[in-house]
């Protein structure tokens, strides 16, 4: 069992999940930042592989790319980071990133770095359901690093049915048609959305992100699904210098 | 059959859809109604008639008699300059124009370099009255700035997109970024590139420019086939719709792409030599990329081709060595576009005269080639003004 699915083996609400962009703010920032997350309590840590064209994400994150590129960003460099933090931390790790950089690495090469250095999963929005059917899950399951899959409202059921059965360790809910970094509060049309979701009852943990800001919105989200990722939230207030611990506790 | 997609989209090892789930819906809605519309004799004749009527198809064959002795080779110019706007990215903002009303659809986005596709597709906006919305990086805008001044008068909204090079690829991620957002709009892309079915879709709406070199070259020469067919790649639209028909024809097809200050200048858009194997804009291409995978910033001075990546149907082409390609400068263009405006009377647009310069390369002995005009040069002007 790895560590995300001992995590929600032992907790099945309320689970928090932060994302942070490698390489951001500074080159070094990545072990630090990790550390000051699980200390503050946080669950689970996405790790954010900048690339040059983040087609679904919006302008927090896509300046958080560019910065972390400047700084001189990449994966082997972030093998290196997951090292360092691996030698006193054991807090789930997933590594979430566009399809290029991955296989410019190579993807074999890639997920066998995964597997050594302890990643514990992967996000790749540009693989979809069909493609990795088609091209890689024989790959992603032979070396043994599950990948999370994107549903959002408008996936169908026959298709959330057909990901649940390719989910080792959870779904990732999008809570809204939108690329990330929205600072709205969800409208009664998502929450009943959510609501719809959550009466399914899949027999796999489903965290809910995007658009995720504030107290409010994880609590939302936490009434339907298993727990929130927050992103663009985190990395605007490592911006403004505040502290992880208070970022988190402001939160949760 | 072998070089058109096979049905999940990939020609060879390329194509495909790489795309967020987010998209999913979009893109799956797409090829629904795309592959029921091209099946449908009534879409297919309106299709036809605005092509007709509109367009003003067929565009003609021209024997260019001064590029011919100067080259030793029966030179062909199919003239899809005559295009209402000025180039052949009317028929597929046409098609594609008819299949979002088909689907329904009241709003349209488009990305666009040179501002051509922008133009034809504010234009089929204007015509049918959607609303139209059209993505031009910054650097763009400025250099091709009659294009952003007929998009306004065309009544569309130009967005100019800041980010990166400031140029196409960055225009198409504001357009794909605008889609995830506003699921409900249509979003014309430009060229062959983009998850399956675009490149298949412009494609098929562009074939009718080797459609009509088949009828016209048959009543000219008595022959179908040419020996070769030249054009030019940004993603290669204008080339996908030449070769068309003669993908399993014994013809040469031959790309020109854009080497910009020198293939190994640092300046360069020469996607065949300089990419590898990547994903961008939702399929597998070959990509101009750094070791780590970052996206190359291209350089062309023709703003329609100074893009990273080449259409996937292209990649399979040429790797499958069905296709040649010749890199051609920044100077070699302009040096031929100087040639076809002097010797012809035809002023090209600078996409163009990457095709044109090929014929500076290939040492001929009465072959019959046709050169696929793609567009005139009007928007381009300014720069062949600070040539001269
Ligand atoms: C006249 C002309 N030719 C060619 C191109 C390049 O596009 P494609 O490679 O899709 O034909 C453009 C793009 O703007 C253009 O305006």
């Amino acid at each position: 069992m790895n560590r995300i699915q001992q995590l929600f083996k032992k907790k099945q609400e309320n689970v928090c999940s932060v994302f942070v962009t490698a390489g951001y703010p500074k080159l070094e920032s990545t072990v630090d930042v990790v550390l000051d997350l699980e200390a503050a309590r946080v669950d689970m840590i996405e790790i954010g592989m900048p690339f040059s064209d983040p087609l679904a994400d919006g302008p927090t994150i896509q300046k958080s790319s560019l910065q972390a590129l400047k700084n001189g960003m990449n994966i082997p460099l972030l093998f290196e980071q997951i090292e360092e933090i691996r030698k006193t931390s054991q807090i789930p790790i997933v590594l979430m990133g566009y399809l290029n950089p991955v296989m410019a690495y190579g993807l074999e090469a890639f997920l066998e770095k995964c597997k050594d250095v302890g990643v514990d999963g992967l996000i790749i929005p540009d693989i979809s359901l069909e493609t990795y059917e088609l091209e890689y899950r024989y790959l992603f399951t032979q070396l043994g690093v599950p990948l999370t899959f994107l549903v959002t409202p408008r996936t169908s059921l026959n298709r959330i049915i057909r990901i649940q059965n390719n989910t080792e360790t959870f779904i990732y809910y999008v809570s809204s048609s939108a690329t990330t970094g929205r600072s709205s509060n969800f409208t009664e049309q998502q929450e009943s959305a959510f609501l719809q979701f959550n009466e399914l009852k899949l027999t796999v943990p489903v965290l809910a992100g995007f658009g995720i800001h504030n107290q409010e919105t994880f609590h939302t989200v936490c009434k339907y699904f298993n727990g929130g990722i927050i992103g663009s939230a985190f990395l605007r207030s490592l911006e403004k210098g505040q502290s992880a611990k208070s970022f988190v506790s402001s939160l949760i | 059959m072998k070089y058109q997609a096979d049905k999940n989209g990939y020609f060879g090892v390329y194509g495909g859809a790489f795309i967020p789930e987010l998209l999913y819906p979009n893109v799956e809605e797409l090829k629904a109604h795309f592959t029921e519309a091209k099946e449908d004799e009534k879409f297919l004749s309106a299709f036809r008639h605005l092509l007709r009527d509109y367009v003003g198809r067929p565009t003609p064959l021209y024997f260019a008699p001064s590029l011919s002795l100067r080259y030793g080779a029966n030179v062909y110019l199919k003239r899809e300059d005559l295009n209402h706007t000025g180039a052949h990215k009317i028929n597929n903002t046409i098609g594609q124009v008819l299949l979002a009303q088909r689907m329904g659809k009241s709003e349209i986005i488009a990305e666009t370099g040179a501002g051509q596709h922008g133009v034809a597709t504010a234009t089929v906006c204007a015509m049918t009255g959607l609303r139209c919305k059209v993505f031009m990086g910054e650097k763009d805008m400025a250099r091709q700035a009659p294009n952003v001044a007929r998009m306004k008068m065309l009544g569309a909204e130009v967005l100019p997109a800041i980010t990166g090079s400031k140029t196409l690829k960055d225009a198409t991620n504001e357009a794909i970024r605008y889609w995830i957002n506003n699921p409900d709009s249509y979003y014309i892309i430009g060229s062959v590139v983009g998850p399956h079915p675009y490149p298949e879709m412009v494609a098929y709406f562009q074939s009718v420019i080797s459609e009509e070199m088949k009828k016209q070259l048959l009543e000219k020469t008595g022959f179908e086939n040419p020996d070769m067919v030249i054009a030019c790649v940004g993603g290669g639209s204008n080339a996908a719709g030449a070769f068309y028909h003669y993908l399993d024809e014994p013809v040469e097809l031959i790309i020109a792409e854009a080497a910009g200050k020198g293939v190994n200048s640092g300046k360069s858009a020469a996607t065949s030599v300089l990419g590898s194997p990547g994903v961008l804009h939702g399929s597998k291409t070959l990509l101009m990329q750094t070791k780590d995978g970052q996206v190359i910033e291209p350089y062309s001075i023709s703003a329609g081709l100074d893009y990273p990546g080449i259409g996937p149907q292209h990649a399979h082409l040429i790797e499958s060595n069905r296709a040649k390609v010749f890199a051609i400068t920044d100077d070699e263009a302009l040096d031929a576009a100087l040639i076809l405006s002097k010797t012809e009377g035809i002023i090209p647009a600078l996409e163009s005269a990457h095709a044109l310069a090929v014929l500076e390369k290939i040492k001929f002995s009465g072959q019959t080639v046709v050169i696929n005009l793609s567009g005139r040069g009007d928007k381009d002007l300014e720069t062949y003004m600070n040539y001269l």
